[in-house]
C-alpha cells in the first residue's frame, strides 16, 4: 500500500543527491510542484530523464539541481526555446550540463523495457540519422528470427519517477485520465515513485478510460490541489498558457530567472 | 499588392497537399494550423493524430500544444505515447507524416537539434528530434513545410535529426527506411518536390508574385528548377476566411 505523505516528506524520502530521476507528464499532468520541492530541498546533481523537457526541466537546470539530462525533445511548446536549458548547453550556466539525447520513439520504449522488468526495447528507429553517432545507448541488432537490422536502447530505470494525477484512495490507488503519455510506464521502470493528486477521496469513481495504478505498485502518494499548474488535470483545471507564453521572457536572463525562482519557489514554501 | 501574406500563402499550399480520408502525423505550429486548415475545407475526414497518444482529434479551434486538452476531448481515442509509436507509426498504419525543420538540405534532411559548433558545444541548441525520425522513416510520405532562407535551406545540415533522402537515390532502401519520403517540402516562396531520379529538391511550383531569382537567392545550395515551373493559385476568399477564424482562436489564452 502507499504511504499517504506531504509533498515536503515526500520528496525528502524519495530524492536523492545523485538519483536519476523522471518527472513525466505529456503536456497534460507535468508534476510542476513537486519540481518545485525538489528545488527547495536544493538537490544536486540529478540526473534528470523526461521525453519532453519543458518548462518544470528549465526550471530544475536553471536551479542547479541536473547534472546530466536523458531526453528526446526540449522546448516550450507552443511557444519556442527553453532558455535555461541552451543557457546549460551552449554556456555551462549555472553548471555543465551532460546530454543523452533519444527520439521520442526511443524514450518510450526505454520506459516499456523498464516497466516490462528486460533489458532492453527494440524498435525500427534512429536509422540514417546522427542519433547513433552521439549517444552511446542506441545500438544496432539483429532480428534472431529474420537476420532485419533493428536499434536496441537499454531500459530506462529511474531511482525515482514523480507524476502527478487527478485522484487517489486512502489506499494509494491511484487514477488518472486523458492525456496520459508514459506516466505508467515511468512509473512502474521506477525504483520509488511519488504521486502528487489534485485530491485523495474514500473511494475511487470509475472513469471513463482511466488508468489506474495499485496502491501497491507506487510507494507514496501527496495531495497536492493544483500541482501540475501551469499545465493543466483533466477535469480539474485548464492549462495557464498566459504562463507559458511569459515564461519566454522571464527564462531569457539569469538575472529575471533568478528572481522569478526567489519569488515563487524559494519564497512560497513547502505545499501541502 | 496582395491581400494575403506569405505565411498564409504557405499555410494554404501545405493544406491543399493533404487529402481526405488519410491519416496524417501532425506537429504542433505551422503543421497543426494546416492541417486543421485542411479539415476545416476540402478534406473533412482528414485523421489527425498527435503524438500526445490523440488518434483523430477534431478540435474546432487550433490547440495550443501537442496536448492540448481540446485534442483528446475531440478525439477517437486517447492511447499511451508508447502505443501511439509502436501500433500506429512503426507499422506503416499513418499515411503522411508533416513536419517542420530548422535546417533542411537538397535532399531532403532535417535538422532540428543543433546549428554550428560541434555537437557538444552548438552555436545553438535546437528542441531536438522528438518524434520526428520515426515519423520521417515509417510515414507513407513526408510533407515538410518551412521557411525558406540561406540559414535554413542549407548545402548540408549540421546534424540529420531525420532522413529525407539520405545522400541521395536508393539511400533509404539501403538503411531499411519503410515510409517513401518527402513528397513535397512548402514554402513561403514555392513549392518544391524531389527529382524522380536524383531525388534532389526541385522548385517546380512558385507562390504568385514570388520569382524563381527570390527562391534561388534564398537557397544555400545550386537549386534545381522544374522545366515547367508553374505558378500556384493564390488562397482563395474561403481559404482565407477559415485560416484566419482559426488562427484567431488561437489569440484567447484563457482556454485550455
Amino acid at each position: 500500500m502507499a504511504k499517504l505523505v506531504s509533498l515536503a516528506e515526500g520528496v525528502a524520502d524519495l530524492v536523492r543527491d545523485g538519483d536519476v530521476v523522471a518527472l513525466e507528464g505529456f503536456t497534460h499532468l507535468i508534476p510542476f510542484a513537486a519540481g518545485h520541492e525538489i528545488i527547495r530541498q536544493g538537490r544536486q546533481d540529478l540526473t534528470l530523464v523526461r521525453m519532453t523537457p519543458d518548462v518544470i526541466y528549465d526550471q530544475l537546470i536553471g536551479a542547479g539541481c541536473a547534472r546530466r539530462l536523458v531526453f528526446s525533445w526540449g522546448g516550450n511548446p507552443g511557444v519556442g526555446s527553453l532558455h535555461r536549458f541552451r543557457d546549460a548547453v551552449q554556456h555551462a550556466w549555472p553548471r555543465p550540463l551532460e546530454l543523452e539525447e533519444h527520439s521520442h520513439a526511443g524514450m518510450a520504449n526505454r520506459y516499456v523495457a523498464g516497466a516490462s522488468g528486460l533489458p532492453f526495447a527494440v524498435l525500427r528507429g534512429y536509422t540514417g540519422t546522427d542519433l547513433p553517432g552521439h549517444t552511446t545507448n542506441i545500438r544496432p541488432i539483429t532480428c534472431p528470427f529474420t537476420g532485419e537490422t533493428l536499434t536496441a536502447v537499454p531500459a530506462l530505470r529511474p531511482d525515482v519517477t514523480v507524476v502527478h494525477a487527478q485522484r487517489a484512495d486512502r489506499n494509494g490507488t491511484v487514477q488518472m485520465w486523458g492525456i496520459t503519455g508514459v506516466q505508467k510506464e515511468a512509473v512502474l521502470a521506477a525504483h520509488r515513485s511519488l504521486v502528487t493528486v489534485e485530491e485523495i477521496v474514500d473511494e475511487l469513481e470509475p472513469v471513463p478510460g482511466q488508468v489506474v495504478l495499485p496502491g501497491w505498485a507506487v510507494t507514496a502518494v501527496a495531495e497536492v490541489p493544483g500541482g501540475a499548474h501551469p499545465s493543466y488535470a483533466h477535469g480539474y483545471s485548464v492549462r495557464d498558457n498566459d504562463f507559458y507564453r511569459a515564461w519566454d521572457a522571464v527564462s531569457r536572463h539569469r538575472d529575471t530567472f533568478r528572481a522569478w525562482l526567489d519569488e515563487h519557489v524559494h519564497g512560497a514554501g513547502a505545499m501541502a | 499588392m496582395a491581400d494575403w501574406t506569405a505565411d498564409e500563402m504557405m499555410t494554404v499550399a501545405a493544406a491543399r497537399q493533404l487529402r481526405d480520408d488519410t491519416a496524417c502525423f501532425v506537429g504542433i505550429g505551422l503543421p497543426s494550423t494546416a492541417a486543421n486548415l485542411a479539415r476545416a475545407t476540402h478534406a473533412p475526414n482528414l485523421v489527425l493524430i498527435y503524438e500526445s497518444g490523440c488518434l483523430g482529434a477534431k478540435p474546432d479551434r487550433l490547440p495550443l500544444s501537442i496536448g492540448d486538452g481540446i485534442l483528446a476531448d475531440t478525439a477517437d481515442a486517447v492511447v499511451s505515447v508508447p502505443e501511439v509509436f509502436n501500433y500506429w507509426l512503426q507499422p506503416g498504419r499513418i499515411d503522411v507524416g508533416f513536419l517542420g525543420a530548422a535546417q533542411l538540405d537538397r535532399y531532403g534532411n532535417i535538422n532540428t537539434t543543433v546549428v554550428g559548433g560541434d555537437y557538444d558545444a552548438p552555436t545553438v541548441r535546437l528542441p531536438g528530434a522528438g518524434g520526428a525520425p520515426e515519423i520521417a522513416a515509417s510515414c507513407g510520405e513526408v510533407v515538410v513545410i518551412v521557411r525558406q532562407d540561406l540559414r535554413t535551406f542549407t548545402e548540408r545540415v549540421d546534424f540529420v535529426t531525420s532522413v529525407g533522402y539520405g545522400t541521395g537515390p536508393g539511400d533509404r532502401e539501403r538503411l531499411g527506411l519503410r515510409g517513401g519520403g518527402p513528397r513535397v517540402v512548402i514554402t513561403d516562396l514555392g513549392v518544391l518536390e524531389p527529382d524522380p531520379i536524383t531525388c534532389e529538391l526541385t522548385l517546380t511550383r512558385l507562390h504568385p508574385g514570388v520569382t524563381r531569382e527570390q527562391a534561388r537567392a534564398a537557397t544555400g545550395w545550386d537549386l534545381a528548377v522544374a522545366e515547367g515551373l508553374a505558378t500556384g493559385e493564390p488562397p482563395t476568399a474561403r481559404e482565407l476566411t477559415v485560416l484566419r477564424a482559426l488562427e484567431a482562436t488561437k489569440s484567447d489564452g484563457r482556454r485550455p
